[in-house]
Order: C-alpha cells, then sequence, then structure tokens
C-alpha cells in the first residue's frame, strides 16, 4: 500500500474505531499517538536536515550559517520565538521568508522566483522539508515570540486588525471561525486563535503532515488555504499580512508547546 | 527585496519612527498600515480578485469592533441599508423544492479561487457548515444556531398562509441579506451579492419551512 493511503486508512480507522461521543479532535489525538513513531512528518525532517547542510545554489553554500534570530547556524529553539525582527533586513520575518533571505543571501537563489512558485514544487517542495526541521528542533518547546522591538509590537497590533478584516463575498474574516471557543464547520472543531487556544493547537500545531493530501504544510501553506476557504484572493508567500496574522496568532499563543511538525488530517 | 516590500518596511519604519517621537506623539495609524499591507499582500487568482478586499460600511463596521457590539445607533443604520437590499421574489412566491434545497444545503462549493465559475449555478448554500438542520446529517458545523425543525417551532404549517407571511418573509430577508437583521452577522449575504439566485433561495426557504421537509420532522 502507498504510504499516503495507508495512513487514511489508518486515520480512517482511528476515528471509525472511537465511539461517536468523541469529538474529531479525540480520534486525531488517538491517531497522533498510534504515529508518534511513524509520523511521516519524520522524512520531511530527515530532507530538511539533508538540504540545510548541502551545497546548494549559484553560490555553493549550505544554510549551515543561516542567522534564524538565535545568531548564525543555531537552530534550536529558533521556530517557537518566530516570527521576530531582523536586524539586516529590518523587518519581521517568518520562518518561510526569513529562510527565503538565507537561500538569497547566502546560496544564491532568487527568493522572489521561489515565493513564486507553486506549492509543492521545485524548491517550494524543498522548503516544506526545511520547515519541517526548523520547527523540529523546537519540538516540544513553548513558544514566545519577543514583542520588544516597536516593529514586532506594531506587526501584532496590524495582525489584530487582519484577522478581523471582513470582506469577500462572503463578509468572512479569520475570526469567523476563529473568534469563538467550541465551534466547528462541520465535523472539524476550530480553535479560538484570538488566545492561547492550548498546547499543540492552532498556531502550535503547524508545520504538519496532511493526511488528506500526504504533503507536508508550513503555516504559509496553512494560511494560503484558509484565505481561499475565506474566499479572499491569493495572498503573496511571505507576504506582509501573513507574517502580521502570524506574529498575531503566535504571540497570542505565548506559553503554547510547539508540536511541530505535528500531524493533520 | 520587491518593491512592494520596501514601500512595506519603509511604511512600516515611518510609522514605528513617528511612534518613537518624544512628547505627545500621535498614536501610531495602524489602521493605514493595515490598508497598505492588504493592498500590498494580495493578487488576483482565478475568479478571486483583489477587488473583493474592498470593504463596504458593514464590513468595514464590523472589523473595526473586532468582535465587540456595534453602538445600537450604528447597528440600526446598517441594518436598515441592508434591509433595503432585500428583494421579494418576482412572483410572489416563496417556497421551492425542499429537496433540491436540501442539496444545495450539503454543497459547500462556490466562489474560491479553485472554483471555475462565479455563476450561482456553480454556489452551494454552505447552510450545513455552520448550522444543523435535517437531524439525519450528523456532519454540521456550529457557527450558527441549530436550525432543526425551524419551521415547525415558528408554528408554520402552511407557508403560503396568511399568518405565516411574517415569518415567511422574515426568512426570506434572512437569507437575502443577513446584515438586513444582524448588522455583524457571521452569514454570508446570499441573495444580495449575487450568490443565489431566487429559485435557489426558494429551494432553502422550502427546505426550511415546508411542513414535509425533513428539517421539519
Amino acid at each position: 500500500m502507498k504510504p499516503q493511503l495507508m495512513m487514511t486508512v489508518l486515520l480512517a480507522s482511528a476515528v471509525c474505531a472511537s465511539a461517536q461521543t468523541k469529538s474529531t479532535a479525540d480520534g486525531i489525538a488517538e491517531y497522533r499517538k498510534m504515529l508518534e513513531d511513524g509520523n511521516p512528518a519524520d522524512l520531511y525532517e530527515a530532507k530538511g536536515e539533508e538540504l540545510w547542510k548541502k551545497m546548494r545554489g549559484p553560490k555553493n553554500a549550505s544554510l549551515e550559517q543561516c542567522d534564524l534570530g538565535q545568531g548564525p547556524g543555531k537552530v534550536k529553539g529558533a521556530f517557537v520565538q518566530l516570527p521576530r525582527h531582523f536586524a539586516d533586513t529590518n523587518r519581521v520575518q517568518d520562518l518561510e521568508s526569513r529562510l527565503l533571505t538565507c537561500m538569497e543571501t547566502l546560496q544564491g537563489m532568487d527568493a522572489a522566483a521561489i515565493a513564486k512558485t507553486p506549492f509543492g514544487r521545485g524548491e517550494q517542495a524543498n522548503m516544506e522539508s526545511l520547515v519541517a526541521y526548523v520547527s523540529a528542533a523546537s519540538r516540544g518547546m513553548k513558544l514566545g515570540l519577543p514583542q520588544g522591538h516597536a516593529q514586532e509590537k506594531a506587526m501584532y497590533e496590524v495582525g489584530k486588525r487582519a484577522f478581523f478584516y471582513r470582506a469577500g463575498p462572503y463578509d468572512f474574516s479569520c475570526a469567523s471561525c476563529h473568534g469563538e471557543d467550541g465551534k466547528r464547520i462541520r465535523m472539524q472543531d476550530l480553535p479560538d486563535l484570538t488566545k492561547n487556544p492550548g498546547d499543540g493547537v492552532g498556531f502550535a500545531a503547524w508545520p504538519a503532515y496532511r493526511v488528506g493530501n500526504g504533503e507536508l504544510w508550513g503555516m504559509q501553506r496553512r494560511l494560503n488555504d484558509c484565505f481561499r476557504q475565506q474566499r479572499f484572493p491569493f495572498p503573496g508567500y511571505g507576504s506582509e499580512v501573513t507574517i502580521a496574522l502570524g506574529v498575531y496568532m503566535g504571540v497570542n499563543a505565548k506559553g503554547a508547546e510547539s508540536i511541530a511538525p505535528g500531524i493533520k488530517r | 527585496m520587491t518593491k512592494k516590500r520596501i514601500a512595506i518596511a519603509l511604511a512600516l519604519g515611518a510609522a514605528v519612527a513617528l511612534a518613537g517621537c518624544a512628547g505627545r506623539a500621535p498614536a501610531t495609524d495602524y489602521d493605514a498600515m493595515l490598508a497598505s499591507m492588504m493592498k500590498s499582500s494580495f493578487r488576483d487568482q482565478g475568479i478571486a480578485k483583489v477587488d473583493r478586499l474592498q470593504q463596504d460600511v458593514s464590513n468595514a463596521e464590523c472589523s473595526k469592533a473586532q468582535g465587540k457590539d456595534l453602538p445600537d445607533a450604528l447597528s440600526k443604520s446598517i441594518e436598515a441599508a441592508n434591509l433595503k437590499t432585500v428583494k421579494m421574489p418576482a412572483d410572489g412566491r416563496f417556497i421551492g423544492d425542499w429537496k433540491s434545497g436540501e442539496r444545495l444545503a450539503q454543497n459547500g462549493r462556490g466562489m474560491t479561487w479553485s472554483d471555475a465559475s462565479a455563476n450561482t449555478s456553480a454556489n452551494g448554500g454552505n447552510c450545513y457548515n455552520c448550522h444543523a438542520l435535517d437531524k439525519a446529517e450528523i456532519s454540521y458545523g456550529t457557527i450558527g444556531p441549530s436550525l432543526h425543525n425551524y419551521g415547525k417551532i415558528r408554528g408554520v404549517s402552511d407557508p403560503a398562509s396568511e399568518a405565516a407571511k411574517p415569518i415567511v418573509e422574515y426568512t426570506w430577508g434572512k437569507l437575502y441579506n443577513a446584515k438586513a437583521y444582524n448588522a455583524c452577522s457571521a452569514m454570508p449575504r446570499f441573495g444580495h451579492v449575487g450568490m443565489l439566485d431566487e429559485k435557489q433561495l426558494k429551494d432553502l426557504m422550502a427546505l426550511l419551512l415546508d411542513p414535509k421537509s425533513p428539517v421539519n420532522q
């Protein structure tokens, strides 16, 4: 059986096996336990580590000197403090946009071209392994985004406004689905992202392996699909609004334990 | 760095610099920052064009309120303006076919950039995403209230009767433009924005109000 199909079957049985009184979330939690030693995200993580250390790009360099906020080459603990302000770019950056900066400055790759590449193809496929690797190095650590820099505070405030921004043919905002506790769409439980929704929930659950399509999604892709379902136009990869939303959700979830790269149905 | 990015970085920098001025500096204009950020962050994709980001008064005010209640007078004026948009069915008939209504209620498609067409025929009602309706359907959302027994609870035994008229007209208005009754309702304005046509709305009306509909069993 193909791994993806097997995962789907496993998930289905995990959910079906549970009594109907259990929520989907319980089923998923059970499934996660079953897969503790075999989350397919591990494969992305391993590939990401390889990519991190490999000489690549026009400058034939690795990413080992990349500064993710804890100093060049320090990967552990970096993820749970992103997005944050970086002095060299003088911008607040999330993991993906920061990786783009490193790929451009260290390896000589074309960041704008990578940002425009469709998800899952070319360097975007590599990006999914890289975010798995970097996030895994902070697994089990608590989210603690810095808010000391004026730009970080500004991004939180603007992110909050973006979160409540209603528009499009459905009049939806992020808050339409994620502004209250205990709500669902169909059977899908929705975390309240205006506060800390708990360990490994919401912002603390991504990047994650998606069983449904057999791909690993970083926060950029997660937000992209949210905007699709919100009936909004297409957000640029690493665009300011996606980073501002990351700051808003990440700061709200302060202290939540990151389980990334997690697993989602 | 793209030109857009540089522009944003400059805007951010300028805003932050302003905020940092000594004395009684004006508060950082986060609303202006948001406006410029929304503009630079999105692009057209398929049927989902950037003009979708424009807000009418209802969306602008409800966004600003960030989930809190609007002042009474503002709510009332938004509701009145939305009520004016409601068009009653041309032939005076409100009730269609509940079976088609149920199919429409189940259908959660429409209006995303991965949908080929924005025509009403390509759109679902998305009802079960947020509401319980037919008791037999256990996969329902809870963002909106349960609509199980919607017509029955309201005493509608004949939707064509004079007695049922107020609730029938209200229900039509609610489906057509939900903001006519609740300024910051989370519900889309299906008729007002042309997402569903008159026939589709009538079928949803039947699902809610026809005594034979599974919703009223």
